[in-house]
Formats: structure tokens, C-alpha cells, sequence
């Protein structure tokens, strides 16, 4: 295996902590993502995700962690989308855009008056893109504790959540509470963008929310199997390009970390691709359970 | 403020505008923000590229938002449009990111591609912006009668013969050529916000596709006008006016328009 493990992977502390917070935020975005794929809600996910770059560069701004800002706007950006939207499918776009553009516009001011500030060099592209390999572990318990918020929530919205999403009649003959089940939702999806924004950055967090489970609900049947594939793609991609960034030290000779986000996104889009092959392959074999 | 390397700045923001008014016009009839949002991020990708092999900004915008467009239209045929344009956009910023750590010379120039920079563009950029705006306007012009069927009353248009595939696709690839051409200005996070608030703000005001397309580009010049004179007046970036004033024109019409229907219905009341 030394072929694939570069010298010191394993006696790495920066190492240590990237595979478990990348893990964790893996999981997480994935089982939270599922439902975002099933439910039409990816480009209010990747909104989120442009609205944590406002937060946690305004969060710099005034001497705060990014990821209490990423956190604090997420919630506030998935409150203004659920305030605007509407359950007509344009109007939700064309709210969702008006917040993504307000976002943008306040995450360009903050970066530019971070960049200018001075004491902040290179901020811009850290939030953008991540910085895996230098998360410090004393972040690991605040970390684990929005992980456990945004599952508890997920836990807890289960049911209705996936009543409300397949057959939307029956929930509201049952008297389904739509928009607290809805804006709940919003609330868990807002933590699980704040989590994979601080590790593999704003702008790529959208691939770890939806690219997993888009694969994982191609090859599979079922709500549960759905949920464990998307973890284990998500989990495994994330790893992997951990490894990958690690070892790409020694590629070159002029010795530098390729990212680790563009790994990681490498690795999802091949997986999501392949995942339309075996699909194809499953239909073609007749006898294939679940291959209809 | 109108003088000298600023000049340049008010004619190809102007030109940016009427593009972003007629095009944005029927991404939000459309329903097609995400997509207008994915096109031009991938675009910066391209920039990115472009920068460090050492050729053209507009050359490696173009190209790469083309891809994006061609990307997402193969990819959401066999999958739903949002996750197919979801991973498109993932792909194309984590290029470039790599890209960008390949470079020595990113810091204020990335920057300027994402957020924009009202002294980006050069003379002898203007000429092709031109072009690149009179084809954008030319296609729409041309395709306005299928667009404005298919997006109102899709059943309709295929009934009359018109195919939406190919539709799509045309009309993604005018969204790429928008994109490559506003990018310098308005940066490529921030061509979305023009392209989303004035026109949804002109569908809200007036339901007549003409006179909602003449308002959705007047719009969009006050608010690109007003983001690059502020801009000038406080060195701020220029996209984030942009953005704020997109979605203060979108909540001043929504507001405005709900206080006609109150007063409409109060007058109704008392007669």
C-alpha cells in the first residue's frame, strides 16, 4: 500500500482532524441531501451555500469564527427563501435567485473589506474553496454538536418529511403541518451547508449536498437504501480526496498540495456518471431485482 | 466620473444591461435561474484557465461557458434539470479552483472575475462585447414567438410544432453568450443577480410580454447605472451593489404592486 499512502498520511495531525471533520460533514450532507434531491430543492441548497459566503466573511469581518457566520446565515438566507417562496415552483426560483443575489452582492462587499483590512490575507480564497488541511481540532466538538443538531431534526422530520415529499395530498389530509415541516427541513439543510462550507468550501459545498444521493437514488430503491449509499459515496469521496490532495505533494517537483475540494468534486461527478452506467446496466439484465 | 478609462466603463455596462434585461426577461419566465447562475460561474472557470495558459479572458470565458450550457442541457435530458446543473456548476468551480492553484497571480485578479470590476474592460474589448450583444439580442429577437410559447404554454408549442429540446439548448447557449460577455464587468457571481431582479421585478409590474421586456431593460440600466456610480463614489466593488440593487428593485416592485391591489380593493370596497 505504500504506493498509495505518500510518507506520513497516517502520523499527520492536520491529517487526523480533516478525515474526521470531512467525514462527519460528509455523512451529514449526504443523508440531508437526499431529501433535497427528492424534494427539487438543489438550487436552494447551492443558494445556501453562496449565502455562507456572505456569513462567514461578514463573520471575519468583525472578528468572529466563519463558522458561527456560516451558520447564522444559512439560518437567516433559508428563513428569507422559505419568507419569499411560494409552493409554486417558478416563484420559488425566482425567490431563491432574489436571496442568492443579495447574498452575493454582501459576500462580494465583506470579502473585498476583509481583503483591505489587511490582517486576513488570502481569506477570500480560503472561504471560497476551503481549507481542510488547517481546521483546528478544538473545532472537532462544535462540529460533532451541529452534526448531531442537523440529524436529530432530520430524525425527527422523518416521517412527515417523506409523507409530504411522495404524496402531498395524503399529508395534508392527515393535517401535516406543510410549512413548519418545510421550514424545519430548511433549518437542517442550513447546518448541513454551514458544515461542508468550512471544510471543502462555499462554492463546492453544493457537491457533497447532491451529488452523492443524485447517485445513490439512481441505484437504488427505497428511502433507507437511498440514505446509506448516499452516506457511504459521500463518506468515500471525501476520504479518498483527502488521500488524494495528501499525496499529490510529491507528484510534482515543485512540491505543492493540489485541493483537496477539486478531489473531492472530481470523485463525486465520476461517481454520479458511473452511477448512470450501472443503471443502464441494470435495466439491461431483465432478471435484475429493481432494475425497472 | 464620465471622463477618460470611465467611458468605457458606462458603454459596456450599458450594453450589459440591455443583454441582462432581455435575456434575464426569460430566465425567470423560464424558471431557469439556477441554470443562469451555474453558466456563469462555470465561465470563471475559463477565465481561470485562460489566465494561466496565457491566452484570451474572453476567449476562455466563451468557450467554458458553452461547455457549461452544452453540460448541463445533455446532462439534465436523462436527469432531473436542478441536479444535472448542480453538478455541472460543482465540476466547473472545483476546475477552477485547481486552476487558480496552479497560478501565482490570483489574489485581486480573481477577485475582479467573481465580483467584478468596473475598470476591467479595455478599448478594444468594447468592439467584441458589441458583437457578442448583438448576437445575444438578434437570437432572442428571432426566437421570441417559440420562447414565450414554450415557457407560458409548453403543450401548446410542442401541439404547434415547436420542439423544446432543441429550444433549450439554443436558449442555454444565449445565456453563454451573455455570460461570456458581462462577466469582465459585472464578475461572474453577480451577472446572475442582474439577470434575476429587474426582469422578475417587470413580470411582477406589467403582464404584457413586450411592454414587461422594455421594463426589465430599463430596470436593469438603473440598476447597473446606479451600482457603477456608486461604485466610482466609494471604491466598493461594483457587484455588490449589484446585487443589492437587484433585489431592492424586485422587493420595490412586489411591495408597490401590493399596495395597488390594496388600494384597488379598498376603492372596490367602498363604491
Amino acid at each position: 500500500m505504500g504506493w498509495l499512502f505518500e510518507p506520513g498520511f497516517f502520523s499527520n495531525g492536520p491529517v487526523h482532524v480533516a478525515l474526521v471533520i470531512g467525514g462527519v460533514t460528509a455523512v451529514v450532507s449526504a443523508l440531508v441531501g437526499v431529501f433535497t434531491v427528492v424534494r427539487g430543492q438543489s438550487f436552494g441548497g447551492h443558494a445556501l451555500s453562496d449565502v455562507s459566503t456572505a456569513g462567514g466573511s461578514g463573520a471575519l469581518l468583525i472578528g468572529l469564527s466563519p463558522l458561527s457566520g456560516f451558520v447564522a446565515g444559512d439560518l437567516l438566507g433559508g428563513a428569507a427563501m422559505e419568507a419569499l417562496g411560494t409552493e409554486h415552483e417558478r416563484g420559488r426560483d425566482v425567490a431563491t435567485g432574489i436571496v442568492l443575489g443579495a447574498a452575493t452582492g454582501l459576500a462580494a462587499l465583506f470579502l473585498y473589506l476583509d481583503a483591505t483590512s489587511g490582517t486576513t490575507t488570502g481569506t477570500a480564497q480560503q472561504i471560497l474553496f476551503g481549507s481542510i488541511f488547517v481546521l483546528q481540532p478544538s473545532i472537532i466538538p462544535v462540529v460533532a454538536a451541529l452534526a448531531c443538531l442537523a440529524l436529530g431534526l432530520l430524525a425527527l422530520l422523518y416521517r412527515p418529511l417523506v409523507l409530504h415529499t411522495f404524496s402531498p395530498e395524503i399529508a395534508h389530509a392527515r393535517g401535516v403541518p406543510v410549512r413548519l415541516v418545510g421550514a424545519l427541513y430548511m433549518a437542517a439543510l442550513a447546518m448541513a451547508v454551514a458544515l461542508s462550507s468550512i471544510t471543502i468550501g462555499t462554492v463546492l459545498s453544493t457537491a457533497l449536498l447532491i451529488g452523492p444521493p443524485a447517485a445513490a437514488l439512481r441505484l437504488t430503491r427505497g428511502m433507507g437504501r437511498a440514505l446509506l449509499v448516499a452516506a457511504l459515496t459521500g463518506l468515500g469521496a471525501t476520504w479518498l480526496g483527502i488521500l488524494l490532495s495528501y499525496d499529490s505533494f510529491y507528484w510534482s517537483p515543485s512540491r505543492r498540495f493540489l485541493p483537496v475540494s477539486f478531489f473531492v468534486v472530481a470523485i463525486i461527478v465520476v461517481a454520479y456518471l458511473a452511477s448512470g452506467l450501472a443503471r443502464l446496466g441494470l435495466r439491461r439484465r431483465p432478471s435484475a431485482p429493481g432494475g425497472a | 466620473m464620465f471622463s477618460g478609462f470611465m467611458a468605457n466603463a458606462w458603454v459596456s455596462g450599458t450594453i450589459v444591461a440591455i443583454v441582462a434585461g432581455v435575456v434575464g426577461f426569460f430566465v425567470v419566465l423560464r424558471g431557469a435561474a439556477f441554470q443562469a447562475h451555474a453558466i456563469p460561474n462555470g465561465a470563471f472557470a475559463g477565465a481561470a484557465f485562460a489566465t494561466l495558459v496565457g491566452f484570451d479572458t474572453l476567449v476562455g470565458l466563451a468557450g467554458f461557458s458553452i461547455v457549461a450550457a452544452l453540460g448541463i442541457a445533455w446532462l439534465g435530458r436523462r436527469a432531473r434539470a436542478d441536479v444535472a446543473t448542480a453538478l455541472v456548476l460543482v465540476l466547473l468551480l472545483a476546475l477552477g479552483g485547481l486552476f487558480l492553484s496552479r497560478t501565482t497571480e490570483y489574489g485581486p485578479q480573481v477577485f475582479s472575475l467573481l465580483f467584478g470590476e468596473i475598470l476591467g474592460v479595455s478599448t478594444s474589448e468594447l468592439l467584441p462585447v458589441a458583437l457578442l450583444a448583438l448576437a445575444c439580442v438578434a437570437v432572442v429577437g428571432s426566437l421570441f414567438r417559440p420562447l414565450m410559447l414554450s415557457s407560458v404554454l409548453g403543450e401548446v408549442a410542442e401541439a404547434k410544432g415547436v420542439r423544446s429540446g432543441p429550444l433549450e439548448v439554443a436558449f442555454l447557449l444565449v445565456v453563454a453568450l451573455a455570460t461570456a460577455m458581462t462577466v469582465p464587468v459585472v464578475g461572474a457571481m453577480l451577472i446572475f443577480a442582474l439577470m434575476i431582479g429587474p426582469p422578475a421585478a417587470a413580470r411582477a409590474l406589467s403582464a404584457r410580454p413586450m411592454v414587461a421586456v422594455a421594463l426589465s431593460v430599463v430596470l436593469a440600466l438603473v440598476a447597473l447605472w446606479g451600482s457603477i456610480a456608486s461604485a466610482y463614489l466609494t471604491d466598493w466593488p461594483v457587484g455588490f451593489f449589484v446585487g443589492v440593487f437587484g433585489a431592492a428593485i424586485y422587493g420595490a416592485a412586489r411591495a408597490s404592486v401590493t399596495i395597488a391591489r390594496r388600494g384597488a380593493a379598498r376603492s372596490g370596497a367602498a363604491t
